[in-house]
């Protein structure tokens, strides 16, 4: 193999921290999915009289949190749903931000200037403020935290891929094309989203581990996803409320494994931001 | 400059304008409205009708608009639902509360991340440097409730250091008063912004390192603590401040959490029990506040960049 890709590869395997990262990520998605298929618990009906077992009783690994739920096979079920949440949301939020960027500095003028003003003041509101006002008026799910956590995220990365976009849009090959009659949507989709592509791709790694934190901080102003479903974010708050009961095994093992997961895809965007050789403000 | 300057207000005041749109029509999509918020799942059709005619919540969503925005012009923001008392003034006894709690985090968070981001800086790409890096990620990855938690289980039940509430006065001199019971939520605010700030100084301070100036000053025999000091440090630390200004949402963000998790009375305190309540009007109010200063914040960073540093006057759009 040879040319870019090999040379990206070359570049990220370097990164004793990305590798690591990649590392991280791979078992956690293996705990999270194929756990549960060697892990067999009970994580619909509760059993109150097993309520906070500590760890190794009962031949519960991990203990038991307040419903009587095995925490071990709690955290393989939890971690599902924040890793969907958090991959589903920094997606979105990717992919919205990319076009409206995109367009918006492919258009320049006045268009330019309506849309980037809109991001401006969508910037302007803190997000986690949206979420708690989003949360309280509608019953939270995971379809619901994915839309809206998207919907809030794709400010940053629409002002990366505008300037990428004012770049491009000058360049020859984009502007031969247009005298051949190539249309703006043929330029944006063939020419420019795929020249910048670098900055999506790191800017969704960046945008996962954000998405993750977020779960975890609506889920403590008290917005979770209710039970029997569980996710990592609920369940540290959850066991915040027990920590007087010295119910440690409660927030050990959700708060690690966030912060895991928040800094696998951490270590995987810086990898990937020198592989690319792109820039990130603020990163 | 004066024409930058002019760019820059008259942009800031679509901005705001944008925002109250935003947030009123968002507001608005409230499911069953404010008024089964207030008065209950027990209140008749006719009540709930009667109240929506007093508050004006009736008329089509884009007159109702205009009367707000009339209403704001004149710095009004409505009346508390569940308080019973003007949000101007629920916000106006609680911003200057939040502001201690933010300004104070900052400070510590700078303090901390400039000589970290420095010499890591400085020191790049050696084992210690790498070290303090996955060290500053790994502060970014904790969810800040955690750390707090953190800090009160160690410092306020184990040691007994500090109470494990943050000051509850209803003036700043009185929050000031209680200093002792400020220390744990300022620290926790500070893990917010510390990892962010110190991360950003040392790549910009890299990145500085590498320019035209800093060769020819090496070139003119200037120790690297000079380089660094004199010429890099300058440059650095201007763009940190126009990065402030973009981090306000993040600050404000961080006191939602810092406040509930302290039970700091502050508007963070204020916003989150609104939410619980459907108090409409309170919500409005805090974003609406927050969203302003962040525009202004930002204006000032920028124009303090642009009086530091020329190159930054360019017109954009």
């Amino acid at each position: 193999m040879s040319g870019p890709t090999a040379r990206r590869l070359k570049v990220f395997r370097r990164n004793k921290l990305a590798v690591a990262g990649i590392t991280m990520l791979g078992l956690l998605v293996l705990f999270c999915f194929a756990g549960p298929l060697v892990y067999h618990t009970e994580q619909v009906l509760t059993s109150l009289a097993d309520s906070k077992l500590e760890p190794g009783v009962n031949g519960h690994p991990l203990g038991t949190d307040d419903l009587g739920y095995d925490l071990l096979g709690r955290l393989m079920l939890g971690g599902q749903t924040s890793l969907v949440i958090g991959l589903a949301a920094g997606v979105l939020a990717t992919m919205i931000g990319t076009l409206w960027g995109t367009i918006a500095g492919y258009a320049g003028g006045w268009v330019d200037a309506v849309m980037m003003r809109i991001v401006d003041a969508g910037i302007a509101i803190p997000a986690l403020f949206l979420l708690v006002v989003a949360a309280a008026i509608a019953t939270p799910s995971v379809p619901m935290l994915i839309l809206v956590i998207g919907l809030v995220s794709w400010l940053v990365p629409a002002r990366l891929m505008r300037a990428e976009s004012i770049a491009l849009r000058s360049r020859a090959y984009v502007e031969s094309m247009k005298v051949m009659g190539g249309g703006s949507v043929r330029a944006i989709g063939k020419h420019i989203i795929p020249n910048a592509i670098g900055t999506v791709i790191v800017n969704v790694t960046f945008q996962i581990a954000d998405a993750v934190l977020l779960v975890a901080y609506v889920s403590f102003l008290g917005l979770g996803i209710p039970p029997p479903a569980a996710n990592w974010g609920g369940m540290l708050s959850e066991g915040l409320t027990y920590a007087h009961d010295g119910a440690w095994w409660l927030i050990l093992p959700p708060g690690l494994l966030i912060v895991m997961t928040v800094c696998a895809f951490n270590f995987i965007g810086d990898g990937l931001r020198d592989a690319f050789d792109v820039r990130f403000e603020g990163r | 400059m004066a024409r930058y300057l002019l760019w820059r207000v008259l942009q800031a005041a679509v901005v705001i304008f944008v925002v109250t749109v935003v947030v009123f029509f968002l507001l608005h999509q409230i499911p069953g409205g404010p008024a089964r918020g207030i008065l209950g799942v027990q209140a008749t059709e006719d009540q709930i009708k009667a109240f929506e005619h007093a508050q004006g919540y009736d008329q089509p969503v884009p007159i109702q608009y205009l009367h707000y925005l009339g209403r704001l012009l004149q710095g009004d923001l409505g009346e508390s639902f569940q308080l019973n008392q003007r949000v101007a003034d629920l916000i106006g006894a609680r911003l200057p509360k939040t502001l201690v709690l933010t300004v104070l985090s900052t400070l510590v968070a700078l303090l901390v991340a400039i000589p970290l981001g420095v010499w890591q800086a400085v020191r790049r790409n050696r084992p210690t440097d790498y070290l303090l890096s996955a060290l500053t990620l790994l502060i970014y990855s904790t969810p800040v409730f955690l750390v707090g938690f953190i800090f009160i289980i160690v410092f306020a039940i184990n040691a007994a250091w500090f109470p494990v509430e943050a000051p509850q006065a209803d003036t700043v001199a009185g929050v000031f008063a209680d200093s002792q019971a400020l220390v744990l939520p300022v620290l926790t605010g500070a893990g917010v912004v510390l990892a962010v700030f110190s991360r950003y100084l040392r790549s910009s301070v890299v990145d500085n390192l590498d320019e035209d100036y800093v060769r020819t000053a090496r070139a003119k025999g200037a120790s690297e603590a000079r380089i660094v000091t004199r010429h890099v440090l300058k440059n650095s630390l201007t763009s940190l401040v126009a990065m402030l200004g973009y981090y306000l949402p993040v600050l404000f963000s961080g006191a939602l959490v810092t406040e509930k998790l302290f039970n700091y009375p502050g508007m963070g305190l204020l916003f989150w029990n609104a939410a619980q309540t459907s108090d409409f009007p309170i919500l409005l109010g805090v974003v609406l506040i927050i969203s302003i200063a962040t525009v202004t914040g930002s204006l000032l960073a920028d124009v303090a960049q642009a009086l530091i540093d020329p190159r930054t006057r360019r017109v954009k759009a």
